[in-house]
């Protein structure tokens, strides 16, 4: 019995207790509708083993909605113990574990996969490519991902969840509890994969262009893409080297972060935010590529400003890496170190106001549509631009030992998130849902949707602000009655609550789309601009029969308006690559191997390393040359799509 | 003949056992700290160099500008870093 305490929570509750018998139940019901239904060789062939973008797009999809709402009920735990004060719905100890899990569920397995779900999906089909550059990599990097996500998520409910904050600070995250253990190693696993995908895409967007399509023909998206994986691959191994750092020191008594033995524990605070900077960049750079598609689809015009923008987000990227302090001004450096960040943060806004205001200017004349889709984006613009002059606030040094670890800090990032990336991710998920199930999703149940969310978010995170600037401090659980902070937490719930709403709003709309929608729309629902809508839906296997030739960054448009042709020549075979279960099975063995490092298990450890060690000496062994789809096969599938 | 000899990689290895074996000697030979550093440095960031250029084939594709460009955005990004970290955890450390 013994061994099997340390799997034990050590801060039990009803609410954790009723979430391990939901857990439970749910696993139950899966497994056995997937026999009832008799669904596990179609789960395996058609999903687990593939490696085409489409599909692994959309697990990362599915993947992020449930992210977005285990991440979503922690924020309205959280809001409902502040509502009032000397609350008692939680104790401190579970509204540590709560932000802490919301923030890490929300950053990195719900907006993560939410932009590489729209990079998988999109990229290929924008650049007239038939998959990624290495799509069995592709399919790694999703599995690694999942597990590193699952990991994280069971902590809960086995062992105890982490309690440090989503930056997890040293010498806090040095605790007791194995949850700190379960941080480093669930994010470790997951950033492997992240930091695979942006090779995968700095490669298939560099390589695999369609004819004709130069790198300043690029739609915006894709241009997005690939700065967004560049940080990626210049800012993620900061975060592997100092997890493996962290790690070590929970785990094998290194001193890194100590605060003796010549340790540092403001090294981690350092290292953390020369990726996390970026990684804020990484969330809101392919949102902006979004907004850039939908705002010029729905004016009916081309992108103003196309060179301006890619330069800007080139700055961008450059900048992200030179701003990082600011997440610590008050750590004890002096003011001409502070002043130098400062600065640095400060210009961000400039290529960023650019953005914008290119934005503002293709709307300008335009002939301006308001779909669900476009209703976002210009909801976005505002409310974005607000949280962007708070952020210039908070660039301010000597301002910021007012603002810092308060509420206003906690409204503005929320502020730039909210609208900057959620709105993108919904709006892109509209967009781009008839080119995934071939229905459209309900406009009516959508505009609903945006208003909602605009308006409980407005409630929810405006109040903060105030509350912020007159002293509350974040990440308290509670506070007295004599602070007056009561009302205003009150407002911010009931904006929480109805944003719960919109969201719940969301899964309607799918059901309703699902059950109600017509079937009957064309590949082309939005009258877009760009290659992804020139295939036929659903997407073939090898999503273009023929390889497109471009001449502008608006190919499809240019083939409405001018009489561009895409598709020469005549069928020829093609070649994909080859389904494996290696992937996964690597993944898995990965889990293990993280499962066993978070309870100091060494012998499972050992043995699950030599295991990923066995998977990658096979891959190199294998020969795989994929297969042929042959042109009877392709006209078939045509001659289909184009009768449906 | 001449043609078939790789002189290039045969002179690349010879110059990059004799880095390795000046990295050595900070270890055999008697010097300061700040020297051994400096000397260590200069050699690990010429091997790499050299590692990259002449065995890993940087400069001989098509794709000589995409790989160049990342090398050079890599370092600036390091020594941003590693400067950026000096000053505000170091030098400037109340």
């Amino acid at each position: 019995m013994e061994f099997f305490e340390r799997f034990a929570i050590p801060h039990p509750s009803i609410a954790i207790y009723a979430s391990m018998v939901a857990a439970g139940l749910t696993m139950i019901a899966v497994i056995a509708g997937l026999t009832y239904f008799k669904k596990w060789g179609y789960l395996w062939r058609e999903w687990i083993t593939t490696v085409d973008h489409k599909r692994i797009g959309i697990m990362y999809l599915i993947s992020a909605l449930l992210m977005l709402f285990r991440g979503g009920v922690d924020a309205i735990m959280m809001r409902a113990q502040l509502a009032v004060p000397e609350n008692k719905l939680l104790d401190a100890q579970h509204y540590n574990e709560i932000f802490t899990t919301h923030g890490v569920v929300m950053i990195l397995f719900m907006a993560m996969p939410f932009i590489i779900f729209f990079m998988n999906f999109v990229v290929p089909l924008q650049i007239g490519a038939r998959d990624v550059a290495f799509p069995r990599l592709n399919a790694l990097s999703f599995w690694l991902f999942f597990m590193g996500a699952m990991l994280f998520n069971i902590s809960f409910m086995v062992g105890g969840s982490p309690d440090a904050g989503w930056t997890s600070y040293f010498p806090l995250a040095d605790g007791e509890s194995v949850g700190s253990h379960y941080y480093m190693i669930a994010i470790q696993i997951a950033g492997i994969g992240t930091l695979m995908t942006g090779i995968n895409f700095i490669t298939t967007i560099l390589k695999m262009r369609a004819p004709g399509m130069t790198l300043m023909k690029m739609p915006m998206f894709t241009w997005a893409s690939l700065i967004t994986s560049v940080i990626i691959v210049f800012a993620f191994p900061v975060l592997t080297v100092a997890l493996a750092m962290g790690t070590m020191d929970l785990l094998f008594g290194t001193q890194f972060f100590t605060l003796d033995n010549g340790g540092m524990a403001m090294l981690w605070a350092n290292l953390f935010w020369v990726w996390g900077h970026p990684e804020v960049y990484i969330l809101i750079l392919p949102a902006f590529g979004i907004y850039s598609e939908i705002i010029s689809t729905f004016s009916r015009r081309n992108l103003y400003g196309y060179k301006s923008m890619v330069g800007s987000m080139v700055l961008i990227s450059l900048l992200s890496f030179v701003v990082w302090a600011h997440h610590f001004f008050t750590m004890g450096q002096g003011a001409f170190a502070n002043s130098i960040f400062s600065i640095t943060t400060m210009a961000i806004a400039v290529p960023t106001g650019v953005k914008i205001f290119n934005w503002l200017l293709t709307l300008w004349k335009g002939k301006i549509e308001f779909t669900t889709p476009m209703l976002y984006s210009t909801l976005f613009i505002p409310l974005f631009t607000l949280g962007g002059v708070t952020g210039v606030m908070l660039a301010m040094s000597a301002a910021d030992y007012q603002y810092h670890n308060t509420m206003f800090l906690v409204a503005h990032f929320h502020n730039v998130i909210i609208p900057g990336v959620v709105f993108a991710m919904l709006a892109g998920l509209t967009f781009y849902w008839p080119k995934m199930f071939g229905f459209m999703l309900n406009e009516k149940i959508g505009k609903w949707t945006a208003w909602l969310l605009s308006i409980g978010f407005l409630l929810a995170f405006m109040p903060m602000y105030v509350t912020g600037l007159d002293g509350q401090a974040r990440r308290m659980y509670t506070y007295s009655e004599s602070t007056g902070f009561g009302p205003l937490n009150m407002v911010s719930f009931i904006g929480a609550a109805i944003m719960a709403v919109g969201f719940v709003l969301i899964v309607y709309n799918i059901y309703y789309s699902v059950r109600y929608a017509s079937r009957d729309i064309s590949a082309d629902p939005w009258d877009a601009r760009t290659l992804e809508w020139a295939t036929h839906t659903p997407v073939p296997e090898y999503n273009f029969a023929i390889t497109p030739e471009v001449a502008s960054s608006e190919a499809l448009w240019d083939v409405k308006k001018k009489d561009h042709v895409l598709f020469k020549g005549d069928y020829e075979k093609i070649h994909m690559p080859n389904n494996s279960g290696v992937p996964f099975i690597m993944s898995c063995i990965f889990f293990a191997w993280g499962f066993s490092l978070v309870f100091s298990l060494w012998i499972p450890a050992i043995i699950t390393t030599i295991g990923i060690f066995v998977c990658m000496t096979l891959r190199s062994f294998e020969k795989d040359h994929g297969h042929y789809i042959s042109v009877k096969e392709i006209e078939d599938t045509e001659s289909e799509l184009r009768g449906a | 003949m001449s043609e078939l000899f790789p002189l290039k990689q045969v002179m690349g290895f010879v110059f990059s056992l004799v880095l390795t074996a000046v990295a050595l000697g900070v270890y055999y030979f008697d010097m300061s700290f700040a020297v051994g550093m400096t000397v260590l440095l200069v050699t690990a960031f010429l091997q790499a160099g050299l590692q990259l250029v002449v065995f890993m084939h940087a400069g001989e594709t098509e794709d000589k500008g995409a790989i160049y460009t990342n090398v050079y955005y890599g370092v600036i990004i390091a020594l941003v870093t590693v400067f950026g970290t000096l000053l505000a955890l170091v030098w400037d450390m109340g």
